[in-house]
């Protein structure tokens, strides 16, 4: 997969040299990435490592202090088809009581794209139905959210990012407490919309295990890039890490 | 002046039908903008806005202008400001929203008692008087009513995106400053248009019971909407024939009916999930 990576054409996202913060002291330095079409890239680091600032500075929510991002060629801030980019926030829920059903929450991902003061046409309807069956909640569309369990809640925000059929899909920690039968269904969808739509993946997560036998290239982050490669490099240089190859899994593990 | 229709005893007089009528409408359309502030957790912005209205209500009494307008100023600007620095998080937690909601109503104290009229003159402002509705005061809540009927109805798939997740809709590219802010105009709009029929103290109720009762009993937001409209509705009618038949205060037999309601349908649905979750099944 990571030979496909390599063939195919220009970045969906790049980022050089970014530096960002909140105060004097930056969260994240020097960092450089970039994913192309078909690149499904993990992003890892322990907790203060500046994942998250990362992610606001590539989604555009954050101005970096130096470098710049690149979103399908684009500055975030002059990039207007958004819905090239479905993005899964962290532990997103439905904080208020009122009930919503998975289609509404998932209707909402294709507003952007069908240019959100237009009806829904037919194809809108097709997209939908066909996000919410790909993550496998064909079943409990037209029920409330608030009755289903956290992993198909988390199917359903996944489903919402697919509804605009995205070409970058970017998810922040998706399977966090989900149960195992949700992270099946979530490793098939993945693969769904990248063999299917040849969409990039930026998977920002501790959990790999559900899909480490997709991933393309993992990104190790602590204030700077550690590492930048193919999972196999990774076990190879795990000694050059300062961890014995062996220990690698309960390393990335130790992430956390 | 339109006379009064035929109807039945308590309902018989013109401005009866005028107090029902207005009292129909603002229950209709307020908890229909309620639904997206409470999906968006803002339920007590409502009473917020009242209190910062109340402002312009003194004013208006002291500069001789009609209180409706400075009202409507006071609220459109005060909701508005409200929203710009919610959204750029330069209001942070209830403290500070306490202090300009406050501020709002001591101001429209000061104001009044200045002109002389802190007294029966401000009370209808607070408390309502659909009894004494106008005509043209009919006429003005329900071009209100329509706009905002039209306003939420064509906007609200996107509305309903921004409000339940903010942060991914502004990800997405989605109005969501622009959205904000005309939610909370129109917020303001129907404060200050239920001002004489409610009271500005009594029409945030108004706004978050009947949804508080319809979100126990709908599957959807959708259905949610409808059925806090028609709640509201309902508790407007039977507040005004209560009010009418025991001769109590008809913004506060209204008020109390919706209250009534929202404690029935959580007793009903707490003593029968079985029932209710069957049902659903």
């Amino acid at each position: 997969m990571a030979e496909r990576a390599i063939a195919t054409g220009t970045s969906l996202l790049s980022a050089k040299g970014i530096s960002a913060g909140y105060g004097r002291e930056p969260v994240i330095e020097d960092v450089s990435l970039e994913i192309r079409p078909g690149e499904f890239v993990a992003l890892v680091g322990p907790n203060g490592s500046g994942k998250s600032t990362l992610l606001h500075v590539l989604l555009g929510s954050m101005e970096p202090a130096a470098g710049t991002v690149r979103l399908f060629g684009e500055a975030p801030d002059r990039f207007h088809a958004r819905w090239r980019l479905g993005f899964v926030p962290q532990r997103p829920t439905l904080e208020s009581e009122v009930p919503a059903t998975v289609r509404e929450i998932v209707s909402s991902g294709r507003l952007r794209q069908r240019g959100w003061w237009r009806r829904q046409s037919e194809t809108d309807r097709t997209a939908i139905d066909h996000a919410i069956s790909s993550v496998g909640l064909a079943e409990v569309a037209d029920r409330p959210l608030n009755e289903l369990s956290v992993g198909q809640q988390q199917r359903a925000f996944i489903a919402r990012a697919f509804a605009s059929e995205p070409d970058l899909l970017v998810l922040d920690e998706p399977i966090a407490g989900v149960d195992r039968a949700s992270q099946r269904r979530f490793r098939e969808s993945l693969v769904h919309l990248q063999r299917e739509h040849g969409a990039g993946v930026l998977l920002v997560s501790h959990e790999l295990s559900a899909v480490s036998d997709v991933i393309d290239r993992v990104i190790v982050l602590k204030r700077r890039v550690l590492f930048d490669g193919s999972p196999a490099e990774l076990a190879s240089s795990g000694v050059s890490l300062g961890i014995h190859q062996d220990d690698l899994p309960l390393w990335l593990e130790g992430l956390r | 002046m339109i006379g009064a229709l035929p109807l039945p005893a308590p309902l018989d007089t013109a401005d009866v039908q005028r107090a029902l009528l207005a009292c129909v409408a603002v229950g209709a359309f307020a908890p229909t903008i309620g639904a997206f502030l409470v999906q968006k957790r803002l339920s007590l912005i409502g009473d917020g806005v009242g209190h910062v209205a109340f402002a312009g209500v003194g004013l208006g009494l002291l500069v001789n202008i009609w209180p409706v307008w400075t009202a409507l100023v006071f609220a459109v600007g005060g909701a508005v400001g409200l929203e710009l620095l919610r959204a750029k998080r330069r209001v942070a937690g209830d403290l500070a929203l306490a202090l300009f909601f406050y501020a709002g109503i001591a101001l429209g104290v000061v104001f009044a008692a200045k002109a002389g009229d802190l007294d029966l003159e401000t009370l209808p402002y607070l408390f309502g008087d659909p009894l004494r509705m106008s005509t043209g005061g009919l006429v003005a809540v329900l071009v209100v009513g329509a706009i905002v009927a039209v306003g939420i109805w064509s906007l609200r798939r996107v509305l309903f995106a921004v409000v339940s997740d903010e942060g991914w809709a502004r990800v997405e590219g989605l109005p969501v400053d622009t959205l904000g802010v005309g939610l909370a105009a129109l917020t303001a709009a129907v404060i200050v248009s239920g001002m004489k029929v409610v009271g500005l103290l009594l029409m945030a109720a108004l706004m978050v019971l009947p949804v508080a009762s319809a979100q126990l009993l709908a599957r959807s937001f959708r259905q949610t909407v409808w059925l806090a409209a028609l709640i509201g509705l309902s508790s407007a009618f039977v507040g005004v024939v209560v009010g009418q038949v025991f001769h109590l205060s008809i913004s506060g037999s209204i008020v109390l009916v919706a209250a009534a309601v929202f404690t029935v349908v959580s007793l009903a649905r707490r003593s029968l999930p079985a029932v209710v979750k069957g049902a659903a099944a």
